[in-house]
């Protein structure tokens, strides 16, 4: 089991890592924007007179500001998630061992 | 998937909220229900909806040149059934319309929508069709999670072409160059977001098997 989840985990990192790797398809204007961004602007380019009735209510000010809170975001759930996984391991492996222990 | 703050026109936005909402009210009152009835589940339901706040934050690189991101919403879909995730993917979608600036407030219903409801049914009904012919578990775990994913952004392309119809083809028209947008880009994601689910129902199974005898998730001792 151990040796299939490394081996899926690898095709996932691979997946994620080969766009950078090969060259990048002709005729980008900007190189890996984000998707959503590009739908938004497929709206635009269409209907020009569209405008956003609502703007956000607040922004990152910055780049850097927008990065650290979906850093955030990303360490919240892992750090939950590795939590609860390593709480369950724990458990499992107590278990086991005290089987062991009452089958003395 | 995120529609922009302010790019619904207001009568669609109200119009996905009105019919987000019901969903997301059922969804609260099954999860209060289930932390109730089953209380030694809650944390793999706050597990399940930490692996949706990690995957829906990680903005990944795909072969199309542009960046998407997976919604992780099939692994707590295929757990606990996919009202559940109503209630976590809102959450999620939240955080990011108040903090980044991310989706918004007048398009929160039409994102719930894509992610936390239909995304969320599709991977639970993939999940039950595919075990039903007897695929192999992570076989339908990985089509799950997977065509949740592209569910959602399909959705996404849908909705926005109800509300910008093109001029000469109309909504179908609309709905392929949204689709255009979206699907290419997001097809590796998806299959990244499947690989990933499998991985970590693995690990369930191997350290959970209380938890998951527990659930509606039905697999018992088989495999």
């Amino acid at each position: 089991m151990k040796r299939t989840n490394f081996m899926l985990l690898a095709i996932a990192l691979l997946l994620a890592i080969l766009p950078l790797l090969l060259p990048a398809p002709n005729g980008l204007k900007e190189p890996f924007a984000g998707a959503d961004d590009q739908g938004m602007n497929a709206v635009t380019t269409s209907n020009p007179d569209y405008q956003p009735w609502f703007n956000p209510l607040w922004e990152p000010p910055s780049g850097e500001v927008e990065g650290l809170l979906f850093a955030l975001q990303a360490a919240l759930g892992a750090g939950l998630l590795g939590y609860y996984l390593g709480l369950r391991r724990g458990q499992s492996q107590t278990r086991q061992q005290d089987r062991v222990d009452a089958g003395d | 998937m995120h529609i922009a703050e302010g790019f619904l026109p207001p009568l669609h936005a109200a119009a996905w909220t009105a019919i987000s909402l019901p969903f997301v009210i059922f969804s609260a009152r099954r999860v209060t229900r289930l932390m109730q009835d089953q209380p030694q589940t809650k944390l793999l339901l706050a597990a399940s909806g930490a692996f949706a706040f990690v995957l829906s934050a990680l903005k990944l690189p795909s072969v199309t040149g542009s960046c998407s991101h997976p919604t992780g919403t099939g692994l707590g879909a295929i757990l606990f059934g996919p009202s559940v995730m109503a209630l976590l993917g809102t959450i999620v979608l939240l955080f990011q319309a108040l903090l980044l600036a991310h989706g918004g407030l007048t398009t929160l219903g039409a994102n719930v929508f894509s992610m936390a409801i239909v995304g969320p049914w599709v991977a639970y009904a993939v999940f039950h069709g595919t075990l039903a012919i007897n695929a192999p578990l992570a076989i339908s775990v990985f089509l799950a999670a997977m065509l949740g994913d592209l569910a959602t952004y399909a959705v996404t392309a849908g909705e926005l072409a109800l509300a910008f119809p093109d001029p000469v083809s109309g909504v179908g028209g609309a709905f392929i160059k949204f689709a255009a947008v979206y699907l290419p880009t997001q097809l590796p994601l998806a299959v990244i977001e499947g690989l990933l689910t499998v991985v970590t129902v693995n690990l369930l199974k191997q350290y959970s098997r209380n938890e998951l005898d527990n659930l509606a998730f039905a697999l018992g001792g088989a495999k």
